[in-house]
């Protein structure tokens, strides 16, 4: 086992005790800050793959953006015993039955896909570089690339105009 | 107009702010300057324990009880300052001088008891003026602070100026803050 | 056998020079509190602490002594883990960003080139703006912590301020990135020792990085998270002894930091001032040691800054900080970035 390995089982470990942590909190602040601790060990997955710009940019967005603001809401929110939502035996059963519909579709995608073919370059690839991915970005995928970028430019100008209300 | 108090008075300017006062950064520059400038300025500090502010001549500290030269005490316990003091920080005790005690007291009255509550003194100097036998003089030395009351009534042995026959140099460094009273009168006269 | 096969002095190297950064980011950090003593001292008239020591330069230990004996209290109905992490993510954050500063040329021991730089990586200027953007945590979980209305307010001003600020920092950077053409530090720094310093060709975006570093540190003018004396305190109210110290002093970190970047990205980073120092012929570590002396003494000057502008200038109103930072910064930066755009691209036709 080289060095590589072992720090994939560690992450590997990390990221889904954190990830069980996130459900299982009782706590939301608790939850929210898995959370966070299951992005930086993702981004730990994405190192090991050579994909600097992703590790990073998944800790600037999701950790460093996205993830405060939910702390934003969730602290103002106040949560505590009482407002915990009514245990319901029906609404249990459902979320189980969900749950499992959600688990077998899963299994059913993955049993197909031909893992054996595609294994992770580990620490070589290229493919995670901000240099390929901005080449790849400008010329394989510049229609969505744009068509996304304009989606955020209308995005913005609701919330100006919302804001402005 | 109202009463005009100094020529530095300058109305309110309420027009609106120029391109170069919104823009804010050439302000806060101007700011930068004035403060740079106090950067190198002379500091005014004293470092007190080691160095000490040259008081005025009339400055009015803590009291002292004065001695003759024979290391006598001057104070016969008259209470003309205990009368005159506006604040009633002060309370002494007469006695009569027995035989033999002729060194140590001036006239045949005496202060037993001389206390004086440095909480309640305002160091105004009515005592001194008050007082007929020079017995009494504000020295050039604050009170020093202290932990709880008690420490701030001043007993006669915390006032008595040190015997210039035993110990002439501690006399002598006493009496420099009180010489100048000397020299104010000269002046006056 | 892996183990036999790894480079254990490449590992070796590496550890000793983030002891190294670390040890002096902390003593750089200590005697900037006593610095900012002394800077508000003279420029108030004073002269500030001189009993500790000769001109009281052992004043940043006493400081540390008399928070390590303070009494520590943890609020009794705060969550008493997320209570400790606070200071320490602020901390540890405080410190991580040092990992991408090149500290000076190449030094060469044992035979060995050996970078002066913790990790190279091609995406350096993006971990600094990551471990930047992780800064709020600290603030956000030790007000949360806390168990008080003031704090969390403090605590969520505090995160809302440094989110702002951190979008005209990151587009300001970008037109640093446009000049270079790479996001490795170390090529920033090579591209300006061949072309000139940045701040040549930057000057507005060295202005909107300079005041956005002023927020991401919570200095005066904008120190509003824990606006000292009004306000009631900040974040950081329920702290106390060396917890509330790790907050004072990751934020001297910061400045110390944020002045080494500064001095990186638009001031040549280690480059020696107006001399050719290749053509002076002295041996490579003692020109890595200038080099790095160099780069203190540019970051210094910004420490110095910072404080100057402390003692200067009062704090903002928080809708002011807000105007400033969105309606300001922000279209500045882009239009910079736009003109840097354009200028460069007319430039390499």
């Amino acid at each position: 086992m080289g060095i590589t390995q072992i720090l994939f089982w560690i992450l590997t470990v990390a990221a889904l005790f954190s990830a069980i942590m996130v459900i299982s909190s009782k706590n939301p602040v608790h939850s929210v800050l898995w959370l966070v601790a299951a992005f930086f060990t993702i981004s730990g997955h994405y190192i090991l793959l050579n994909a600097q710009f992703l590790a990073i940019v998944n800790i600037i967005v999701y950790a460093g953006a996205i993830m405060v603001l939910f702390l934003f809401v969730i602290m103002l929110m106040n949560l505590n015993k009482s407002t915990e939502p009514l245990k319901n035996r029906w609404l249990q059963i459902v979320g189980i039955v969900s749950g499992g519909c959600l688990l077998l579709v899963l299994v059913a995608a993955l049993k197909n896909t031909e893992v054996s073919k595609n294994m992770a370059e580990m620490g070589t690839g290229e493919a995670g570089l901000i240099k390929t991915l901005g080449r790849e970005l400008f010329t394989t995928f510049v229609v969505p690339f744009e068509i996304s970028s304009i989606l955020f430019l209308s995005a913005m100008v609701g919330a100006v105009v919302i804001g402005k209300k | 107009m109202g009463i005009q108090y100094t020529n530095r008075a300058k109305p309110v300017d309420r027009s609106p702010m120029t391109w170069v006062e919104r823009l804010y950064l050439w302000n806060i520059l101007k700011g930068m300057a004035i403060t740079l400038k106090h950067f190198f300025k002379k500091k005014p500090t004293i470092q007190y324990p080691e160095q000490t502010r040259t008081f005025s001549k009339v400055f009015r500290g803590l009291h002292i009880l004065n001695r003759d030269e024979e290391g006598r005490e001057r104070c016969t316990a008259c209470g003309l300052c205990a009368v005159a003091c506006p604040a009633e920080a002060i309370t002494m005790e007469a006695a009569e001088r027995e035989e033999g005690e002729e060194h140590l007291y001036r006239e045949e009255k005496y202060a037993a008891k001389y206390e004086i509550n440095m909480l309640r003194c305002i160091f105004c100097g009515y005592c001194e003026d008050a007082c007929p036998k020079d017995a009494i003089y504000l020295s050039q030395t604050f009170t020093p602070a202290n932990y709880n009351r008690k420490g701030f009534i001043y007993k006669k042995e915390d006032l008595l100026i040190p015997n210039p026959v035993t110990e002439p140099e501690a006399y002598q460094k006493a009496l420099g803050t009180i010489s100048r009273e000397n020299q104010i009168t000269e002046e006056v006269n | 056998m892996y183990l036999l096969a790894t480079d254990w002095f490449f590992i070796i190297e590496k550890l000793i020079l983030i002891a190294l950064v670390v040890t002096l980011s902390m003593i750089v950090a200590m005697y900037a509190t006593y610095g900012e003593r002394k800077v508000a001292a003279f420029i108030q008239d004073r002269i500030g602490p001189n009993r500790a020591g000769p001109f009281g330069l052992l004043q940043p230990l006493a400081d540390g002594g008399k928070l390590f004996f303070k009494e520590e209290i943890i609020p009794l109905a705060s969550s008493k883990f997320l209570f400790v992490l606070g200071p320490v993510l602020a901390m540890v954050t405080a410190l991580l960003t040092s990992a991408v500063i090149p500290w000076g040329s190449p030094a060469v021991i044992a035979g060995r080139t050996v970078p002066l730089q913790v990790a190279d990586i091609n995406i350096g200027i993006l971990y600094v703006f990551g471990v930047v953007s992780l800064g709020v945590y600290g603030i956000m979980i030790g007000g949360w912590a806390s168990n008080n209305k003031f704090s969390l307010l403090a605590a969520i001003r505090g995160a809302s301020q440094m989110i702002s600020y951190e979008l005209a920092m990151g587009l300001s950077l970008i037109a640093v990135l446009m000049l270079t053409g790479s996001l490795q530090m170390s090529t920033i720094v090579q591209n300006q020792l061949d072309n000139g310093w940045n701040i040549i060709y930057q000057p507005l975006g060295f202005l909107i990085f300079f005041i956005c570093a002023l927020a991401e540190c919570n200095r005066t003018p904008f120190d509003l998270p824990e606006a000292e004396s009004e306000l009631n305190f900040g974040y950081h109210q329920e702290y106390s002894s060396m917890k509330l110290g790790f907050y004072l002093f990751a934020e001297y970190i910061n400045m110390f930091i944020s002045g080494v970047i500064m001095s990186t990205l638009y001031f040549g980073g280690y480059d020696i001032p107006f001399v050719n120092e290749a053509s002076w012929g002295i041996s490579q570590n003692l020109l890595a040691f200038i080099s790095f002396v160099v780069l203190l003494c540019k970051a210094f000057f910004f420490v110095f800054v910072f404080m100057w502008i402390r003692w200067t200038v009062p704090r903002f109103r928080f809708d002011q900080l807000m105007h400033l930072g969105w309606k300001r910064l922000v279209p500045l930066a882009l239009v910079n970035m736009l003109i840097t755009a354009l200028v460069v691209l007319l430039l390499n036709k």
